[in-house]
């Protein structure tokens, strides 16, 4: 927990991965409504940055994704929630996974060279 | 300070690719300020590596450190007791901390993790820009405080060419015309008639291409 | 007499000068230099030989006025200090000179970024200014830039760019006096399609006198086609074609604009002419100088005048 999305950076997403994660959602205040002014826009950048070095890697830049809403939008929140778990589901464990779980990693994963 | 940006990744990957244990060295000074070489740069390039090797079935071990600076004997020390357990070392810091690095650990490889680019200044958070070729020689306070060898695309010292158009260079619209910056410098400085002068041919010696440079101060030296 | 070339003759004894200009070609075919010297000779006092123009590599200067020369046509070298340090310029002066080559034009040249080579390492070891000091230091105090002795000076009647369009204005008559302080003997401009710009720099540079220590010749080229006026509009760093000029090219229809475009600059000429202080014209129809004959001699300025 963090007390702003600000405060997330691209090696706590990374570690994430390193630690066994399928997927990380990062969700922060809405755009414009940050109780910190802008730390949820940085928090897009940095999201950004972080999936674009999981598509380097071989893990793929759709596993870490941003959601935004107020914090009093608790059904919002469940539902964001479903929405990630479903979209992980869909892509399968993370590549970094398979490897360690033994199997061989899908060939649309593996990075080449 | 120095200005450098980190590798492409695949490039970063294609040079530490023959080992499976380095250390990835980053550094305080000037490359953290333009976020290159940085301790936070040192974290995320040591976990994305470790991701793309592991996920591509040949895991690496990465030894985080960032030194103080690698352009001092003293700090490059601080690694000795533990630098040989590992087969080399990919330092993210300029140019002179990375050859430096290699020449106090002869035995291990020493690898590049940016390109070091030039020396400048922050314009803006996240923007850097060069400002001085380290000439060896310089005449800035016959040109307004602003550099022709630099801020010139073609070093000229009695600009601007006829390629100058609306304050920008021909070569690119988002460069600045050095000449025309310049002339406007001198102008409100009431000193055009600087421009009037005619400039003795540029001494390059002091510059690179009188070869390696070297300062000596035998005062500080015990 | 500085030289002794054709051009300097042709301008000390008061007539309106002529130079026309030629790129060598993307090889090493003398025949294609021959040709064009074909359409030079009898239209111009002398022609001018680019230097790698654009950054793009081809035949050198000195190559291509030898191969003039040999044709019977006097050559005009250019120079640039993109590519050359001042060792090599100073010796490219020497054996320009001592082939008998005898104007030579000091430019700084188009960065290396708009070639082939972009990669190419920037040389500029001393910028356009220097080198025409250099070529006067050489000539009239027949001393190397270190002081030793000269075996031999080379002679040459020394011209120099200047572009009247380019930004920012109020400095181009000031870099005119710096390139005559530093010895230019001639100077041609960047071709001129804005005529009230022309007559106001001219006008300009009148005050300072510059027009009687320089012989100014004024650069025009004739526009092929409304989309090349387009282009050079648009494209060419420091150009200045007005949007009246690109409507009078594109009024009439496509065949008919290589024709309008010879005939305004025909026009040009004859306006310059009228201008004090412009001493001559320099005709630049790169790629195109089988029609130097035309636009000469439509702008009078036939037969060009023997000198010796």
């Amino acid at each position: 927990m963090v007390p702003c999305t600000g405060r997330v950076d691209e090696v706590m997403i990374l570690k994430a991965f390193e630690n066994g994660a399928d997927g990380v959602m990062v969700v922060g205040c809405l755009e414009g409504d940050c109780h910190f002014v802008k730390g949820n826009l940085r928090a897009r950048e940095k999201v950004r940055r972080a999936a674009d070095l999981l598509a380097k890697a071989g893990l793929g830049e759709e596993r870490a994704r941003m959601y935004n809403l107020s914090a009093g939008e608790g059904a919002k929140f469940a539902a964001h929630v479903a929405d990630m778990v479903e979209h992980v589901r869909g892509l399968g464990p993370s590549p970094i996974n398979l490897v360690r779980a033994g199997a061989k990693a899908s060939p649309t994963n593996v990075r080449e060279g | 300070m120095i200005m450098g940006e980190v590798k492409p990744f695949e490039e970063v990957m294609a040079i530490i690719e023959p080992y499976d244990d380095i250390v990835l060295a980053g550094c305080h000074g000037c490359v953290t300020v333009c976020r290159a070489g940085g301790e936070k740069e040192v974290q995320v390039l040591a976990s994305t590596i470790r991701l793309a090797r592991e996920t591509a079935g040949r895991p690496i071990q990465i030894k985080e450190v960032t030194l103080e600076r690698q352009c001092d004997p003293e700090y490059l020390e601080t690694m000795r007791p533990y630098a040989t357990d590992h087969q080399a070392v990919l330092s993210i810091a300029c140019g002179a901390g990375v050859q430096f690095m290699a020449e106090h650990y002869m035995g291990l490889p020493v690898l590049p993790g940016i390109n070091t680019s030039f020396i400048g200044v922050t314009e803006r958070q996240g923007e850097w820009a060069e400002r001085c070729q380290a000439c060896g020689d310089c005449v800035l306070h016959l040109t307004g405080g602003i550099c022709p060898v630099t801020r010139c695309s073609k070093s000229l010292f009695h600009g601007p060419c006829g390629g100058s158009s609306n304050g920008k260079c021909e070569i690119d619209k988002n460069v600045a015309c050095g000449w025309q910056l310049i002339i406007d410098r001198l102008k409100s400085l009431n000193q055009l008639d600087n421009y009037r002068k005619l400039q003795s041919f540029k001494r390059w010696r002091t510059s690179r291409d009188g070869g390696p440079r070297r300062i000596v101060r035998k005062d500080l030296q015990e | 007499m500085k030289s002794g070339s054709n051009l300097e003759k042709v301008l000390e004894a008061g007539h309106f000068a002529v130079t026309a200009e030629c790129g060598p070609p993307r090889g090493a075919d003398p025949d294609v230099v021959r040709r064009k010297a074909e359409f030079i000779r009898g239209n111009a006092d002398s022609c001018n030989v680019t230097d790698n123009q654009t950054s793009v590599v081809r035949m050198n200067s000195m190559a291509g006025c030898l191969l003039l020369k040999e044709s019977g046509i006097e050559p005009n070298m250019q120079m640039v200090v993109r590519d050359r340090n001042r060792i090599a310029l100073q010796s490219d002066i020497l054996g320009a000179s001592a082939m008998g080559i005898r104007n030579l034009l000091c430019l700084s040249g188009d960065h290396q970024i708009f070639g082939d080579d972009p990669q190419a390492k920037n040389v500029f070891d001393i910028d356009s200014m220097q080198l025409i000091n250099l070529v006067k230091t050489m000539r009239d105090e027949g001393v190397f830039p270190s002081g030793k002795k000269i075996d031999g000076p080379p002679k040459f009647f020394i011209g120099c760019a200047v572009n009247p369009f380019a930004d920012p204005y109020e400095i181009r008559v000031p870099r005119l006096g710096l390139k005559v302080d530093a010895g230019a003997d001639f100077v041609q401009t960047q071709c001129i399609y804005n005529l009230e710009k022309f007559e106001r720099y001219m006008e300009d540079l009148r005050k300072e006198g510059l027009h009687e220590r320089v012989k100014i010749l004024a650069g025009v080229t004739p526009l092929k086609s409304a989309g090349m006026a387009k282009f050079m509009k648009r494209m060419v760093a420091g150009m200045d074609i007005p949007d009246e000029v690109i409507a009078r090219i594109s009024e009439v229809p496509k065949e008919e604009q290589a024709q309008r475009g010879i005939d305004m600059c025909i026009e040009t000429i004859e306006r310059v002419k009228t201008i004090e202080g412009v001493a001559g014209v320099h005709v630049m129809a790169i790629e195109w100088e089988e029609k130097v004959n035309e636009i000469v001699s439509k702008a009078g300025l036939l037969p060009r005048p023997q000198v010796d």
